[in-house]
């Protein structure tokens, strides 16, 4: 398969892995993938999927082809939900007690 | 004689050790899990053309805007499940590719029409209700990146059965029409919903494999038997019924009893019979037919932009 | 400088974000790639949130003011659903150019750049307002409104200079969006009467700023305005908005009317 300049498939949008420190994190931690033509639309689009755009928090995108990898040992990471989001919260719905399950 | 890579994985998946990417695994586990992993991503995405219908049209200014937000959500869990499929050495060209051709199934309530904002509730209730009663097990499956994303998905998932109940709620407690708008969304989504955890389990011929790797946790029976108790419990807060005249609390099994589910229909929408597979693969496929020009000029750009910075660096 | 005039000016603010954010909201589900979908859908998640904080001033003022209600409602207080569900076409006051039909993804991203733009520099000037209200939400948009211009931004960029089909498909969009700019700087009535109190925006301070920018970036992009000084179209801060108003309205509405004075 012929590759470019950017070393990527024709007709595809890269991988790109997305690490995310939060605000009061030490580390970056791997949250996920996604795909994006480039490094700036990763960071928009890590923003947009893997912070729900809480502010102050530290995102790094590498493409997949650039990582090497031994025995990855992923921590799971945190979510924290955008804090003007209320409606995100399951709390944020008034619902009668008796309702269970839920 | 069972090789040794396969015990030390059997092991693994026994004691509750995750599988990672780089981990040994069968082929067959591999296959298995590209297609639940990448079935259930597009389920995420199929199902937001059911609610994104009433994006335009929702009552009020919240209800506008928690209904993208669950949307957008939906957007998400898709992506979080790719993603996680694609550590398995898929692409998400190819998963999306064997989406447009029939290939890939995705989940058969999708493929009923959303026809009042009732439907909206019911969604969030029953469906988003199947979901979670199936997804949070699988919190724990042993595939690390299915569990993790499984994880992040189940966290924003109760808000949208909150939401969808509040949704009927409200309208259960409004004009006349409203109420009837309520009931007519549950009498429609009820037995779809209930179709969601599949065939019986004595229909389920790989079910014991996928229990035995922990791809999966409880069978469809189970996990539909719960699903009915828990909802028959709930619909009282509505004042509304279920569409079942034998639905019944059997006190000896200390679960309820329900009808036949029709196996006809679920066999057909499942084929491709539904009311809405036709225009739902349509809509998935205009919109990334339609998006190739975009996708195209901005992997263009991107290497235009890499091209000129090679070039800085070579005359620096 | 009236009540009136303040509430008709916040009125303005809200119709431009509620329309947009409404526009932006039918794309989710059929962006041409997930990623998008979402951030896309965050935009309109924005300019809704706006909407609703300006039209929860604009009920505000309407109500302590003693206002008179829309002929289709019957209930009590005026609120923001009220406004946003109950008023004709003729009483949205938004600019014409975020009503525009969505068309393709790159007319779509240059009618966010043109609007971003607009409200980048104008949000920045509304932080100092002396409405204190109109100040508090200014300063809260902006921040999203930075990353709602940058994203458009570099967006216009990529299409603009990307592939042939792309920078035609731009090309068409810029002839087509253009009359509809100049609108963003023609001030109302009720605009024009706010500003020596120091409530409304001066637009004349802030167009340069805007002219600059777009020309920036429609550079970078390889696009060029072909008429600058074209005839600009206007007259939706007015209440006169062309067809398509009616169509998003009726579709927007219709639960509403068709069952009024209900809860949701």
């Amino acid at each position: 398969m012929q590759t470019n300049d950017t070393g990527n498939d024709h007709g595809s949008w890269p991988l790109w892995e997305i690490f995310i420190r939060s605000k009061q994190g030490l580390d970056h931690k791997h949250v996920g993938s996604l795909h994006a033509a480039d490094a700036a639309m990763a960071i928009a689009n890590a923003r947009d999927v893997y912070t729900r755009r809480m502010e102050g928090i530290s995102i790094w995108v590498v493409e997949s082809r650039h990582i090497h990898a031994s025995n990855p040992d992923e921590a799971t990471s945190f979510y924290d939900p955008a804090n003007d989001k209320v409606y995100r919260h399951p709390t944020f719905y008034d619902l009668p007690d008796e309702l269970k399950h839920m | 004689m069972i090789p040794a890579s396969e015990k030390i994985f059997q092991d693994k998946v026994d004691q509750d050790i995750r599988i990672e990417p780089k981990d040994w695994m069968p082929e067959a586990y591999r296959k298995t899990l590209i297609r639940q992993i990448s079935q259930h991503a597009h389920s995420e995405i199929v199902g937001m053309l059911p609610e994104a219908n009433w994006i335009t049209r929702a009552p009020s200014l919240r209800r506008k805007a928690t209904l993208i937000a669950k949307v957008q959500d939906e957007a998400g869990h898709g992506l979080y499940l790719y993603s996680a499929a694609e550590t398995l050495n898929i692409s998400r060209d190819e998963m999306i590719g064997q989406l447009h051709s029939g290939k890939a199934k995705y989940s058969s309530i999708f493929n009923y029409p959303t026809l009042t904002w009732a439907d909206m509730g019911a969604i969030g209730w029953l469906v988003d209700g199947a979901a979670i009663m199936n997804q949070v097990p699988l919190c724990r499956a042993s595939y690390g990146p299915y569990a993790r994303a499984m994880v992040r998905i189940c966290k924003e998932e109760s808000f949208h059965q909150r939401q969808g109940f509040e949704i009927l709620l409200v309208l259960s407690r409004g004009s006349e029409g409203q109420r009837r708008m309520c009931q007519d969304a549950i009498d429609r989504w009820w037995w779809p919903s209930v179709m969601m955890f599949g065939p019986n389990d004595d229909a389920s011929p790989n079910t014991a494999q996928s229990m035995q790797w922990k791809i999966k946790r409880f069978t469809n029976d189970e996990l539909r038997q719960r699903f009915i108790d828990v909802s028959a419990e709930q619909v009282k807060l509505l004042g509304m019924r279920l569409p079942d005249d034998q639905l019944r609390w059997n006190e000896e099994r200390q679960h309820y009893d329900f009808g036949p589910i029709d196996w006809e229909e679920f066999r057909n929408v499942i084929n491709g019979n539904g009311p809405c597979n036709k225009e739902r693969l349509a809509a998935r496929v205009k919109a990334h037919t339609d998006g190739a020009w975009v996708r195209d000029a901005a992997l263009a750009h991107a290497e235009k932009r890499a091209k000129a910075q090679k070039q800085d660096q070579e005359a620096a | 400088m009236s009540l009136q005039h303040t509430i008709d000016y916040t009125l303005h603010l809200a119709d431009n974000a509620l329309v947009l954010g409404h526009r932006n909201s039918e794309w989710t589900g059929h962006g041409p790639i997930l990623e998008q979908d979402i951030a896309l859908s965050n935009i309109a998640l924005d300019l809704i949130g706006q909407a609703r904080y300006l039209y929860q001033y604009a009920a505000r003022l309407m109500n302590e003011g003693g206002e008179r209600k829309p002929a289709s409602m019957t209930r009590g207080e005026i609120t923001e659903d009220v406004l946003a569900y109950l008023r004709d076409s003729w009483d949205y006051k938004n600019s014409l150019l975020v009503e525009l039909a969505n068309d393709d993804w790159g007319k779509t991203v240059l009618r966010q750049f043109f609007f971003s733009t607009y409200q980048y520099f104008f949000y920045r000037q509304l932080q100092r307002s002396r409405d204190s209200e109109l100040s508090a939400i200014a300063e809260k948009a902006l921040k999203e409104v930075t990353y709602h211009l940058r994203w458009s931004s570099e967006w216009v960029i990529r299409l603009g200079d990307g592939t042939e089909e792309s920078f035609s498909r731009m090309t068409k969009a810029l002839g087509e969006l253009w009359p509809f700019t100049g609108e963003l700087f023609q001030p109302a009535d009720y605009e024009r009467s706010l500003v020596p109190a120091g409530i409304a925006v001066d637009l004349e301070s802030i167009k340069p700023f805007w002219e600059q920018r777009v020309k920036e970036v429609l550079d970078t992009a390889g696009l060029t305005i072909a008429v600058e000084k074209e005839w600009m179209q206007g007259g939706g801060k007015q209440g006169k908005h062309t067809e398509q108003l009616g169509y998003l309205l009726a579709e927007m509405q219709f639960l509403q009317r068709a069952y009024p004075d209900c809860e949701w």
